[in-house]
């Protein structure tokens, strides 16, 4: 099987909300790949509609080039993590993985594996009512990795992590996709994934917003702006003002130009005799990149809806 | 079983052997089905009074298929020694019944004759209590009939008899088969049907019989329910024309068959015979009945506490699938098996597995030990074939486990445990409950275990309801509407369309 997820055109209307508008993208193995936008977005109502538990209106969803009601030992070829918190209290932590276990033709075996990966082996044998959400998440992330499957989908990891936590996550998450793997990974916020993902699907309002590399798009969003450190701000606004540059103040001896290549900033400044201490292009945050891409996006802001 | 199915019924076992409540919750069920069973079997003492003594009861006679047997009527008789047969124009029929007393303390005795009193010819294997025997008679409300061995039943020509209109009957013996005729004439024969008698040895006893059963009134409880009496009642037929053929040698005798002894040693209502031998006119009268009787402990009463175990496993049945939904963990379940109809069918027969082999081995235990206890106690427990003992044993354990089921079903289409709890309890349980106490009346009762699904209850039914004995075939009386099969199909039909409309409702929504 391939180790891909194919979302093609997705509908779906919850009543009057609509919260899947065409929602189409690919997922490429061997790299992680983030699946942001804000609350609402549609975020975890795609990851619902590829794994079959929500009926789309409209498109399909693959997992490789297959429907997932029709896989064979599903858990085998997609490992997903979407609510830590389905257990039933009374089962251990190894027992919830066995019955999952004996559901695909696994056994006991693998179940004792995956903990140990996941780290819970010296919980296995206590009551999964009683962890914190970070062992629930350790668990649901046990549940995913069970079958061995070349494709991952895990909803909000990170959440409820401690650093340690979070750092193993990111650890685990790209030996994953090194290991040629498929892995989506969604979160709502765009810091959590700055260092992990390959590749971004920036979700809003139900649709695509950018879908790229995480180096290409803080590339675009950087494009064309030089910061300028100058002790003589007035003087270099001037003599910039001139050529028809478009320019932002950003500090007491800097300013963002927008429309002037640098070469060009740093002529004009030669030429007027400005002396400047750095002239360099900005390089924005992923953070910023995502402020950005989603400002139209954002479905509930303040206390207006 | 796909290889599919069997990983999600697996999966299914483990994920309820592995949440403590609820393997405690069945292990519960199964000991209450068996401590209170054994409770109600200690209660129930019973013994039998000789004037001022105490003695214990005694066993009724057994008939040679081993059901408990009334085998008591007047009988004249010889010995027939190989073939023959017995032909007698039977004249008159009469009888007289105590009614229920109007002046109390005075004997209401009226002229008339039970439907089922009977006068005939009989050839029987010996005088000896629930011997082999068939016989061709009249009866009270049922016309000619033959009869043999007890249970068995087969109707001649209806109508009545009287000395305008006699009627003849003939038994004819060669070898083991017995053949009944009668006629209206003594020449043209018509041919009732034939009894094979396998061992019947051959000398035999051949002769004229009479007896009558008492007379069954039920009356309506003042709180639902009713109430059943019989009273004493006699028959007796006027012979004439009687014929012997074969090698019929020795005196007329008379015996009055099982006919009980009062305290003082004086026969309790005996029969009675008269024979000229001038007309050669007999006159046979008797009390008492030949068939298989219903009047005694049934085997299957310790298992009254099977409806509280039931409860504790409709409980757990119920809280097997609402569990997964209060917990979100529904979606994990799609997930290993995004087949719906699947995973739920798996589920659901993961939980009839699990509950019969938990609530077996607890009715079996509750059948026989507290049949042994009832025995101990004095009480005369009806006797039933080991097919019988089997049927209700694993129909009571089928019973749970479809009952289970249905209830699995009703949570999953709720999805709310107590309303899914109460639901299963009320349509199961409630129905068997008001059918089998004091509340109804009795049409409403058999209604209740015709059409709900405690119509599944019948299985536990182990003496059946014989359309040649007239008795209070009711279910506080333990009868059933419905057979034992097809109240468990009800009940099953009720399992099959719920598990059905559970998996179209998880079929066609979100998870």
């Amino acid at each position: 099987m391939q180790a891909t997820i194919e979302v093609n055109g997705l509908r779906k209307r919850f009543g009057p909300t609509l919260a899947l508008d065409g929602m189409s993208f690919t997922v490429r193995p061997g790299q992680v790949t983030g699946f942001v936008g804000p609350n609402g977005a549609g975020k975890s109502t795609t990851m619902r509609v590829i794994l079959g538990l929500d009926a789309a209106d409209e498109g399909h969803a693959l997992v490789g080039g297959q429907p997932y009601v029709s896989l064979r030992r599903p858990l085998t070829h997609v490992g997903a993590l979407l609510d830590a918190g389905a257990l039933q209290p009374g089962r251990t932590a190894r027992d919830h993985l066995l019955w999952l276990a004996h559901s695909q033709g696994l056994d006991g075996r693998r179940v004792d594996e995956v903990l140990q990966q996941v780290g819970l082996r010296s919980v296995a044998r206590r009551r999964a009512g009683g962890f914190s959400l970070g062992m629930r998440q350790r668990l649901g992330v046990a549940a995913a990795l069970l079958g061995d499957p070349p494709v991952l989908m895990l909803d909000e990891p990170v959440n409820g992590l401690d650093p340690e936590g979070i750092v193993w996550m990111r650890g685990l998450l790209r030996s994953l996709a090194a290991d040629g793997r498929a892995v989506l990974v969604s979160s709502h916020l765009m810091r959590e994934l700055e260092d992990t993902a390959d590749h971004l699907v920036v979700v809003g309002k139900g649709r695509v917003i950018a879908d790229a590399d995480v180096t290409d798009l803080i590339a675009a969003a950087s494009k064309g702006r030089v910061v300028v450190r100058t002790a003589a701000r007035s003087a270099a606004m001037e003599a910039l003002e001139r050529v028809g540059a478009a320019m932002a103040v950003t500090g007491l001896d800097a300013i963002v130009v927008s429309g002037l290549p640098s070469e060009r900033v740093v002529a004009v400044l030669n030429a007027d005799g400005v002396p400047f201490s750095e002239v360099a292009k900005d390089r924005v945050t992923l953070e910023q990149a995502y402020m950005d891409l989603t400002a139209d996006a954002v479905e509930y802001r303040g206390a207006t809806r | 079983m796909s290889g599919g199915f069997g990983r999600l019924l697996r999966a299914e076992l483990t994920k309820f052997r592995t949440v403590r409540g609820w393997v405690v919750t069945m292990i519960a069920a199964a000991l209450v089905t068996v401590l209170l069973g054994l409770l109600s079997a200690s209660g129930n003492h019973a013994s039998c009074g000789f004037g001022p003594v105490e003695t214990a009861c005694p066993s009724p006679p057994v008939g040679p298929d081993g059901e408990a047997v009334d085998d008591k009527f007047y009988f004249v008789h010889r010995s027939l020694s190989g073939d023959g047969g017995i032909t007698a124009r039977l004249t008159s029929m009469t009888g007289q019944i105590r009614k229920p007393d109007v002046v109390p303390g005075q004997r209401n005795v009226v002229a008339g004759v039970v439907p089922w009193a009977k006068a005939g010819v009989m050839i029987k294997e010996s005088t000896e209590q629930g011997s082999s025997y068939a016989a061709v008679m009249m009866t009270g409300e049922h016309g000619v009939r033959m009869q043999h061995d007890f249970t068995h039943d087969v109707a001649g020509r209806p109508g009545g008899v009287s000395k305008q209109a006699p009627r003849w009957l003939r038994l004819v013996r060669s070898g083991d088969t017995l053949t009944g005729y009668e006629s209206d004439d003594g020449t043209t024969w018509t041919r009732i049907g034939t009894a094979t008698l396998a061992g019947l040895p051959k000398t035999v006893r051949i002769g004229l019989f009479a007896t009558s059963p008492g007379d069954l009134t039920v009356t309506q409880g003042d709180l639902g329910g009713s109430v059943s009496a019989a009273r004493f009642t006699e028959a007796t037929g006027e012979f004439d024309q009687v014929g012997l053929q074969g090698d019929t040698s020795g005196a007329w005798r008379d015996d009055d068959i099982g006919v009980t002894l009062a305290p003082d040693g004086s026969e309790h209502h005996p029969g009675r015979a008269r024979r000229s031998s001038v007309t050669d006119v007999f006159s046979v009268t008797g009390v008492g009945d030949i068939a298989p009787t219903i009047e005694g402990s049934r085997p299957e009463l310790p298992l009254s506490g099977a409806l509280t175990g039931l409860v504790l496993v409709i409980v757990v049945a119920v809280v097997f699938v609402t569990a997964e939904y209060r917990h979100g963990l529904i979606r994990t379940t799609l997930l290993a098996g995004p087949r719906r109809g699947r995973t739920l069918a798996a589920k659901a027969l993961a939980l009839g597995l699990v509950t019969f082999a938990a609530t077996l081995p607890a009715v079996a235990v509750t059948f026989t030990v507290g049949g042994r206890i009832l025995r101990g106690n004095g009480n005369a427990v009806l006797p039933v074939s080991l097919f019988t003992q089997v049927r209700v044993v694993a129909g009571m354990a089928a019973l749970f486990a479809l009952a289970a089921v249905l209830a699995l079903a009703l949570g999953a289409l709720l999805r709310r445990g107590v309303a899914a709890v109460i639901t299963a309890v009320v349509v199961i349980v409630v129905p068997h409950v008001l059918a089998t106490t004091s509340v109804l009346p009795d049409g409403a009762a058999r209604w209740l275990l015709r059409v709900t699904p405690a119509a599944g209850f019948a299985t536990q039914q182990s003496i059946p309801e014989y359309p040649h004995v007239l008795g209070h075939y009711a279910p506080i009386a333990g009868f059933y509407p419905l057979p034992p099969w097809a109240g468990l199909a009800v009940l099953a039909g009720y399992t099959a369309l719920f598990l059905g409309l559970a998996i179209v409702r998880l079929r066609g929504r979100d998870a």
